[in-house]
């Protein structure tokens, strides 16, 4: 008999049954989501091999259907150069965040990027440490309080946030550079899209994509989920702008 | 009849590797080893379905050895020194996850940025560990071209059976020397499948985890003492030279360029009458802890000769256990210690 009701919404096949391990308000479940829907969408999860990062989403090889390391800190890019040149019909990502990309594994990111290694990277940027408790990242905004910052981020001392899609698009390999934010209805669709695009890219044998999501912190910074999303609109999206920093079509 | 060919130790240990399937590299340059990552590159370049990258650095070499490990590649990495130390961190998580690799280490004069010439300073590094955490690596120590050629093919061959990270340890001398050597018909079918656990397409089967962490310290302590069952199995590889060694007036151990030196010794000794025994370990970790216990109930002097201030030395004094006398000779600074300086000291001793 046919039925009339239709599945409209399901789990990803990508993600398992593992309930995630993330604070309440926290985007990394977001994020986690939209690649395992990319994956479902483009059928490589058996495929796909992805490396965990240190920090919060250290977790994250509990929660994708298929293969995954756990790297050291920072190293992500260097593990996933060694996995793709051993199986490049693989499909790999790397999921790390500010700390992990920005600060101890800049080396790593700038020069996988360079090489135009066929990899993904997930970047995960919520201007704070958050496995460690809350302690300054590279990405903290001038003026932010932090373990490390108690008087806030002084740009005179301690720098200011580094912007990574602007610094890697400086470079010719990159194929495909985005950030995105997941406040909106609207972000997420186009989050997704980027997400897609970025492993579409590398399916093509196109080169290196990097999609910086924009994320909340609720527990370090203090912030009911709903504050912390408004606080990223109002702090985080003026300092970082949203689009498309690089991509093949343009002929970089 | 397999054909003699002039190499420079550095280069032999790379046409090594890739005799033994070797196809994934991942260095930087630092003497005294920069012509085993240039061979590396001259190979691999041109090699289908292989890989050769000069990594941005030694830190990024060893996690592109993590990854590629995992992926079931045959890979190596090769530094000195002070690139072994950067290379620590992620030499640990190799250990953790079980992954098997060849790391080189042509020693130089350290510590710090040191010299460039030859030393054995890296000897505690090496077979104590070296990164954080319980583990060791499997060290074998060559003395000449032709064994930085067998012991390199070994290297791989101990790493995929213990599933282990194995070093060569040389030093400068070895590396830039040059020497005939051979090359036996490798059987590729000693390349243990690796199907069963190496990362790639989880099509028919479940997702595979490489994880080289648990927060719970009941099972991290389950993996510890597995790891730890395998230093345990390794014992039995324990490989050393002995020479000399009926009714000896002294007993040397020295291990790599310095057993060389000793072997001309025990030539002019001879002359003099006195009859010097040599004990050379060739596999440093696991330590030849026997054979120098038994060696030491027979002869009433052991003389320890390194480049370092003596850090054998501690490991022949575990296998002494106080049964002789135990004297120690060393050279640091990448000073080569000569054939001369081993007899006046030898001389001294028996006087």
């Amino acid at each position: 008999m046919e039925t009339l009701l239709k599945k409209v919404f399901t789990k990803p096949k990508s993600l398992t049954e593992t309930p995630f391990t993330y604070c309440p308000g926290c985007h990394h479940g977001i994020v986690h989501r939209l690649i395992a829907e990319a994956m479902d969408d483009l059928e490589i999860t058996e495929d796909t091999i992805g490396i965990a990062p240190v920090g919060c989403s250290v977790f994250a090889y509990l929660f994708f259907n298929c293969d995954m390391i756990v790297a050291a800190h920072g190293r992500a890019p260097a593990v996933a150069t060694g996995i793709k040149r051993v199986k490049p019909d693989n499909i790999v990502f790397t999921y790390q965040g500010d700390g992990d990309l920005a600060s101890i594994g800049t080396a790593e990111i700038v020069h996988t990027a360079n090489r135009g290694e066929k990899i993904t990277v997930i970047f995960v940027n919520n201007a704070i440490y958050g496995m460690t408790g809350g302690q300054m990242a590279p990405t903290t905004l001038e003026g932010q309080m932090t373990q490390t910052s108690p008087y806030g981020r002084d740009s005179k001392t301690m720098g200011q946030p580094i912007r990574i899609c602007e610094l890697l698009s400086t470079l010719n390999s990159p194929a495909y550079i985005a950030r995105v934010a997941l406040t909106r209805p609207a972000y997420i669709v186009k989050a997704k899209k980027a997400i897609k695009k970025a492993f579409q890219f590398q399916l093509d044998g196109k080169g290196f994509s990097l999609i910086e999501v924009l994320s909340t912190c609720p527990t370090n910074w203090g912030l009911s989920p709903h504050e912390a999303n408004e606080w990223l609109e109002k702090k985080m999206i003026p300092y970082y702008p949203l689009g498309e920093f690089k991509s093949w079509e343009e002929g970089c | 009849m397999v054909e003699r060919l002039l190499m420079k130790g550095n280069e032999a240990i790379g046409e090594a590797a890739i005799h033994a399937g070797c196809r994934y590299y991942f260095g930087y340059p630092i003497t005294p080893q920069s012509e085993l990552t240039a061979y590396m590159a001259k190979r691999l370049l041109k090699m289908e379905g292989a890989a050769f990258i000069q990594a941005e650095s030694e830190i990024a070499a060893i996690n592109m050895v993590y990854g590629a490990s995992a992926a079931g590649g045959r890979v190596m990495t090769s530094s000195s020194g002070p690139g072994i130390s950067l290379k620590q961190e992620g030499i640990s998580y190799l250990a953790c996850a079980e992954l098997p690799c060849v790391i080189v280490n042509i020693m130089r004069g350290g510590p710090g940025l040191g010299s460039i010439q030859p030393a054995q300073g890296d000897y505690f590094q090496a077979t104590k560990g070296g990164g954080h955490g319980d583990y060791h690596l499997i060290v074998l120590a060559p003395s000449s071209v032709q064994e930085l050629v067998d012991l390199t093919i070994k290297a791989f061959h101990l790493a995929d059976k213990y599933r282990n990270p194995a070093m060569i340890l040389g030093d400068g001398l070895l590396g830039q020397m040059m020497e005939p050597v051979q090359f036996k018909e490798f059987d590729k079918k000693s390349i243990p499948s690796k199907e069963d656990w190496v990362l790639g397409s989880c099509r028919g089967r479940e997702p595979r985890k490489i994880v080289p962490f648990n927060l719970d310290p009941d099972e991290l302590e389950r993996l510890v003492n597995k790891i730890g069952q395998k230093y345990q199995e390794m014992k039995k590889e324990v490989e050393y030279e002995a020479i000399n060694m009926d009714n000896p007036d002294i007993v040397i151990i020295a291990y790599g360029t310095v057993a060389r030196v000793v072997k001309t010794t025990i030539q002019k000794a001879k002359k003099e009458g006195i009859n010097m025994g040599l004990i050379r370990p060739i596999t440093l970790y696991p330590f030849p802890y026997e054979v120098i216990r038994e060696a030491a109930k027979q002869v009433e002097q052991i003389l320890v000769v390194e480049m370092s201030l003596g850090q054998m030395l501690e490991d022949v004094k575990l296998a002494v256990e106080g049964q002789t006398r135990v004297s120690f000779y060393g050279r640091t600074g990448g000073v080569v210690i000569s054939p001369v300086e081993v007899w006046e000291h030898v001389k001294r001793l028996l006087n």
